[in-house]
C-alpha cells in the first residue's frame, strides 16, 4: 500500500510538472504567437477570440506571472482548454473528447497484443538461446529501426493502393453514422487493421529483446537449476520459474516505453488519417492551432501517467517484494 | 562526433594494448554496424559533391520510375530523389550526433552527480529524470519546435537533447551507485583525492560502456525524432533531410500515384542507419554482459544445454562481492547490464576489471 501511495505521489508531481511545462512553453518562447496568428488570419478572428488567446498565452501585460499561473489552473480545473482555431469556435476540450476514444482503443489494443506476443516470443527465444530463434533478432532490430510512420506508408502502398484489400485512410466508412451497432463497429475494426498491424510490428521488437535478455539472465539462476533438478517438466520450469521472474522488468519497462509507443501511434494516425488524437495534433501543427496542440499534449501526458499508474499496480500485484515493504 | 566513430575503427587495428580495450569491436554485429555507419558518415561528408543533380532543380522528367539517369526516380516536379537523399544525409547525421552529444553530456552530469553525491541532491535529480522519463517525448518536442520561429538544425538538436537525456541519467545513476562504495574508490578517497577527481578519473572510466550505449541509443532516438519533425512539417522544410523527402512525398500524394520510389529509399536509409546503431549498441551490451551473446559470437564452440548458460561456475563458487556488478535498480532497465559472468570466465572482459582485486 505504501508503494502505491508513493507512486501516486510521484505521478501527482509529474502531472504538476507537465502542466507547468505546458503553461511555461508559450511564455518562454521568443516572439508573439497571437500577433503571428492575427496576421495569418487577417481579421478572421474577432475581439473575444483575441482576448481569450491573450489570456491563454499570458500576453496580458497587466498580470504578473503568478496570477497568470493561478488563472491557468482555475481554467484547467473547469476543463477549459481554450478555443480551437481550426474548428473555431469549438472548445479544445470538445475536439479532444471526440477523438480520444479512437486513440485509446487503437493504442490499448495494439499495445496489449504486442506486449503479450513479444513477451511470449521473448520467453521462447531466451529459453532456447542459440536455436534458430536467435536469427529473429536481426530481423526485429531492423523492423524496430523503421519509423512507425514509414511502415504505415508502405502498408498503405501495398495493401490499400496496390492490392486494395484495406482502406487507406479514416476510422470508419463515411456513409455510416457513429453508433454502437454492428455495421459501424465492424467498419471501425476493418479500418483499424492496417494501423493496428503497423503499430504491433513496430512495437513488438522491444518486448522480444527485453524479455529475451531477462530470460537469459534468469535461466542461469540457482532456483531454475533446482527446479530442473527436481525433475519438473520443461514447460513448468520455463513458465512458472524462469519467465515469472523475468517478466517483472518487462512490466516496469512497459510503463517507461509507453510514452514512446504513444508517440509512434500519433504518427501512425497521421499517416492513416485515423480520427484519433494524433491526427488532430497533425492538423493543429499544420494550422498553427496552439490551443489545440497544448490541449492534446496535456491529455496525452495525463493518459500516459494514468496508464503508468495501472502498470505500477499490476507490478505490485505480481511482485510480493513491493507489498512486503508496507 | 562522426569523426570519433571512424577513429575508433582505426584503433581497432592498433597495437595490442588498445585492442583489449576495444575488444567489443571484434564482434560481427558491431563490425557490421560500424561499417554501415561509416558508409553514411562518408555520404554525409561527400553527399553534396557526389549528388548527380541539384536537389532543388526541377526538370521535365516528371514522376519517372528509377532509371539509369535517375537511380531513385524523380519527383512530381522532376527533382532527382537520389540527390535529395545524398544531400540530406548530412543534416540527419549532424542533428543526430549533436543531439546525442548534448543529451549524453546532460545525462552524465545529472546521473553521475545523483549517484555519487547521494542524499537530497540524489532525490531531487532522480525525481527530475523520472519526470522527464514519463512525459511522452515526441509530443513535447513537437510542441516546443512548433512554437519556435526559426527551426534550424542546431535548435532541433537542442530540443531533442533536452527531452531525451533522462533514460541515460537513470542508468548511469544506478551504475554509479554500485561503483561508489567499491574499495578502490574508498582508497582514492582515503588518499585525499578530491571528489571531482574521483568522479572523473576513478568512476567515469568504469562507466564508459554504459555512457557509450546511452549515446548510441540517444542518437537513434534523435534521428527518428528529427525525421519525424521534418515529416510532419514542423522543422524547416527548405533544408533537405530524409524526413523532408518523405514530407514532400506525402503532401504530393506519392502513395496514391503509386510513386513508391519517392518514399522507399528514404525509409530504407533511416532503417539501415537505425539498424547499424542498434547493432553497435548490442555489441556494447554484450561486452558489458557476456551472457547476452548469441551463439553466432565467440561462444559457438560451447554446446548449449537448454536453460543453462555456459558459465564457468566452478571457477567461482561464490560471487565475490567487489568484482560483480550489484544489480541496482534492475527493474525497468532492460538495457542495463545485469551481472557479468564470474571472474575466470575466459571471455569476460567486464568493465570494472581494471580495479585492484585486493
Amino acid at each position: 500500500m505504501k508503494y502505491i501511495l508513493q507512486r501516486l505521489a510521484f505521478y501527482a508531481v509529474t502531472a504538476w510538472a507537465a502542466i507547468t511545462i505546458n503553461f511555461l512553453i508559450p511564455r518562454l518562447m521568443p516572439g508573439d504567437p497571437v500577433e503571428a496568428l492575427m496576421s495569418r488570419y487577417q481579421g478572421q478572428l474577432d475581439t473575444t477570440a483575441i482576448a481569450s488567446l491573450k489570456a491563454l498565452f499570458g500576453l496580458d501585460e497587466h498580470q504578473s506571472l503568478w496570477s497568470q499561473y493561478t488563472d491557468y489552473w482555475s481554467h484547467l480545473i473547469d476543463g477549459d482548454l481554450g478555443l480551437s482555431f481550426t474548428f473555431f469556435p469549438t472548445p479544445v476540450g470538445e475536439v479532444i473528447s471526440q477523438s480520444l476514444p479512437w486513440t485509446l482503443a487503437l493504442v490499448g489494443i495494439t499495445t496489449l497484443i504486442s506486449f503479450l506476443l513479444g513477451t511470449g516470443i521473448g520467453v521462447y527465444s531466451g529459453w532456447r538461446r542459440g536455436s534458430w530463434l536467435d536469427g529473429l533478432l536481426p530481423v526485429t532490430t531492423f523492423i524496430s529501426a523503421i519509423p512507425y510512420f514509414w511502415l504505415g506508408l508502405i502498408a498503405i502502398a501495398l495493401f490499400a493502393v496496390k492490392w486494395q484489400i484495406f482502406p487507406a485512410a479514416g476510422g470508419y466508412d463515411n456513409s455510416l453514422v457513429p453508433a454502437f451497432d454492428w455495421p459501424f463497429i465492424s467498419s471501425a475494426l476493418y479500418h483499424g487493421v492496417l494501423p493496428g498491424v503497423t503499430i504491433v510490428l513496430s512495437a513488438i521488437a522491444g518486448w522480444i529483446l527485453g524479455m529475451r535478455n531477462m530470460m537469459v539472465t534468469v535461466s542461469s539462476e540457482d532456483y531454475v537449476m533446482v527446479a530442473q533438478a527436481k525433475g519438473l517438466s520443461e514447460r513448468r520450469v520455463m513458465f512458472s520459474y524462469a519467465a515469472r521472474n523475468a517478466v517483472l522488468p518487462n512490466i516496469s519497462g512497459f510503463a517507461l516505453s509507453l510514452g514512446f509507443i504513444v508517440g509512434g501511434t500519433l504518427l501512425v494516425e497521421m499517416v492513416f488519417s485515423y480520427p484519433g488524437i494524433g491526427y488532430q495534433l497533425f492538423q493543429a501543427v499544420g494550422a498553427k492551432d496552439y490551443p489545440l496542440m497544448q490541449g492534446v499534449f496535456l491529455i496525452i501526458t495525463l493518459s500516459v501517467l494514468a496508464a503508468n499508474l495501472l502498470a505500477d499496480m499490476a507490478y505490485a500485484l505480481l511482485d510480493p517484494r513491493t507489498r512486503k515493504e508496507a | 562526433m562522426a569523426v570519433t566513430t571512424t577513429d575508433v575503427v582505426v584503433t581497432d587495428s592498433a597495437p595490442a594494448a588498445s585492442r583489449a580495450r576495444f575488444r567489443f569491436l571484434r564482434g560481427g554485429k558491431t563490425r557490421t554496424g560500424l561499417l554501415i555507419l561509416a558508409f553514411f558518415v562518408l555520404l554525409a561528408v561527400a553527399g553534396p559533391w557526389i549528388a548527380p543533380y541539384d536537389p532543388d532543380a526541377m526538370s521535365d522528367q516528371l514522376l519517372q520510375p528509377p532509371s539509369a539517369d535517375h537511380w531513385f526516380g524523380t519527383t512530381q516536379t522532376g527533382q532527382d530523389v537520389l540527390s535529395q537523399i545524398l544531400v540530406g544525409t548530412r543534416g540527419v547525421l549532424l542533428v543526430g550526433f549533436l543531439a546525442g552529444i548534448l543529451a549524453t553530456a546532460l545525462s552524465v552530469l545529472i546521473g553521475v552527480s545523483a549517484g555519487f553525491l547521494g542524499g537530497a541532491a540524489d532525490e531531487i535529480l532522480s525525481m527530475l529524470s523520472n519526470i522527464f522519463l514519463v512525459i511522452p517525448g515526441l509530443p513535447l518536442i513537437i510542441i516546443i519546435a512548433s512554437f519556435v520561429e526559426d527551426t534550424g538544425d542546431l535548435l532541433i538538436a537542442a530540443v531533442i537533447a533536452l527531452t531525451s537525456w533522462a533514460w541515460g541519467a537513470r542508468v548511469l545513476r544506478a551504475q554509479t551507485l554500485s561503483l561508489r562504495r567499491r574499495d578502490y574508490v574508498e582508497a582514492a578517497r582515503a588518499t585525499g583525492e578530491s571528489t571531482w577527481r574521483i568522479i572523473l578519473f576513478e568512476v567515469m572510466p568504469n562507466l564508459t560502456a554504459v555512457i557509450a550505449s546511452g549515446f548510441v541509443g540517444t542518437v537513434i532516438f534523435a534521428v527518428l525524432s528529427e525525421i519525424t519533425l521534418a515529416f510532419i512539417g514542423v522543422a524547416d522544410i527548405s533544408h533537405w533531410n530524409w524526413g523532408t523527402v518523405l514530407f514532400w512525398a506525402q503532401s504530393n500524394q506519392a502513395l496514391a500515384q503509386g510513386a513508391w520510389w519517392w518514399f522507399v529509399p528514404a525509409g530504407l536509409c533511416i532503417a539501415l542507419l537505425g539498424t547499424a546503431l542498434s547493432l553497435i549498441n548490442f555489441g556494447i551490451d554484450e561486452f558489458v554482459n557476456p551472457r547476452l551473446r548469441t551463439a553466432t559470437g565467440a561462444s559457438r564452440k560451447v554446446r548449449m544445454r537448454v536453460g543453462f548458460t555456459p558459465v564457468a561456475r566452478t571457477a567461482a563458487p561464490e560471487r565475490p562481492a567487489p568484482s560483480g556488478f550489484t544489480p541496482v535498480d534492475r527493474a525497468g532497465a532492460t538495457q542495463s547490464p545485469g551481472e557479468p559472468a564470474p571472474p575466470g570466465t575466459p571471455e569476460s572482459p567486464g568493465t570494472p576489471s581494471k580495479e585492484p582485486s585486493a
